[in-house]
């Protein structure tokens, strides 16, 4: 492919709306001749991608975009130099390097540590452990033998999958042993429980179906507003983690055994799916109705704080 | 993109559909294209799923033992064995 020397770096800015937050997208290098429909799609599906990885949208964050091609294939378009906020990635990061610290001082046989353990997984574990079993008591013993299993385990443990995993492991294995005793059968991935709540937005919030320019839409009153402080920033108050901590706890069972394995514990919707029988789909509806229970919770608070 | 396409999608189904784009689990490019062009027009949802993304943060940021009710946690008395149990171990 010939290339005109001048066309070789081109830089275009792209001001890619993200409602009222704009971000500058600057594709700092692309390769002669991209037609620029092309890379201006290329630019939606890149910071649509940024977008679902969880990475945040923040006002005034530069994605600089390099636009290649390779041979015979379409213009690609990577990504360079984001700016990454602190956010789920930083978080894995941070959880991971505290497994390795935790699973030296188990290994070093720092009863603390194991302590530790033990009050911070247990009342998760109780829940996926009541999954296979009939009973709280059952449940309850399951976990005790499960921590037996890890303590005699820990010396042959070489740290090949995360510590997490592992302990999750024996679980599920001491569970579905006793599940099989007691004749109960593996869960019951059914949603009738949590079924009650069809909208996670409270319907009045929406423009009713006949209204004439916009159905379905916001209300003029119904509409969120902005969160005043960036609760993501530094600690959370106490306050906003008093309020977080009892909205989790008072979600329906399922949809909290969800939202900690996945928010809390930070485990993936695999692992989630297989601890607790459920299919992905279950496991999405679940997250997403406990989620925006705890966000309903939030703007209830973040309203009334400003009013 | 036309005000059109963005608008084929009720406010109200996109709220439904967050955590499904969150997820990455919208796997047809035509319905991932119709929620961007929703979000690239609409604040109001802008703001929804930017505030579902400070929810998870922040559910993120609890204590793994504040998140479920102290009810929920093992007895005292089993802790205890537990723990003596992993003293004895460590003792071999």
């Amino acid at each position: 492919m010939s290339r005109h020397p001048s066309d070789r770096r081109r830089t275009r800015f792209w001001n890619a709306p993200f409602g009222a937050m704009r971000t500058n997208c600057a594709i700092t290098s692309a390769e002669a001749g991209a037609p620029t429909d092309i890379t201006t799609r290329k630019v939606r599906q890149v910071v649509s991608l940024i977008r679902r990885r969880n990475h945040l949208v923040a006002p005034g964050l530069q994605y600089n975009l390099i636009v290649t091609r390779c041979a015979g294939k379409p213009y690609s378009c990577a990504v360079q130099g984001i700016t990454e906020p602190p956010g789920p990635s930083a978080q894995a990061a941070a959880d991971q390097a505290a497994e390795q610290a935790m699973l030296a001082r188990l290994k070093a046989r720092d009863d603390q540590a194991f302590d530790e353990l033990v009050r911070a997984w247990s009342p998760i574990m109780m829940r996926v452990a009541r999954q296979f079993v009939s009973t709280d008591a059952s449940a309850q013993e399951v976990v005790q033998e499960a921590w037996l299993g890890v303590i005699r385990g820990l010396g042959a443990f070489e740290g090949r999958s995360s510590v997490r995993t592992w302990v999750f492991r024996i679980l599920t294995n001491v569970a579905k042993t006793r599940g099989v005793k007691e004749h109960r059968i593996t869960p019951v991935s059914s949603l009738a429980r949590d079924d009650d709540a069809r909208h996670t937005v409270d319907p009045s919030r929406f423009r009713s179906d006949d209204d004439p320019l916009y159905p379905g839409n916001w209300t003029p009153a119904g509409r969120p507003q902005r969160w005043d402080d960036d609760p993501e920033s530094g600690v959370l108050r106490g306050e906003i983690r008093t309020l977080v901590s009892a909205a989790v706890e008072a979600l329906p069972d399922r949809q909290r055994e969800v939202v900690v394995l996945r928010d809390v514990h930070g485990f993936d919707s695999d692992e989630v799916c297989s601890l607790l029988g459920v299919t992905p789909e279950n496991q999405r509806v679940l997250l997403h109705r406990g989620r925006a229970q705890v966000r309903a919770a939030l703007e209830h608070y973040y309203i009334k704080e400003h009013v | 993109m036309s005000v059109e396409r963005g608008m084929q999608l009720r406010c109200e189904e996109l709220v439904e559909l967050v955590t499904d784009y969150l997820e990455g689990a919208i796997t047809d490019p035509d319905r991932l294209d119709l929620i961007e062009a929703h979000l690239q027009l609409c604040d109001p949802c802008s703001i929804y799923v930017e505030q579902m993304r400070q929810t998870i943060a922040m559910i993120g940021q609890l204590p793994k033992t504040q998140a479920l009710a102290q009810a929920e946690q093992l007895p005292e008395r089993i802790r205890e064995q537990l723990l003596e149990a992993f003293r004895a171990e460590s003792s071999h």
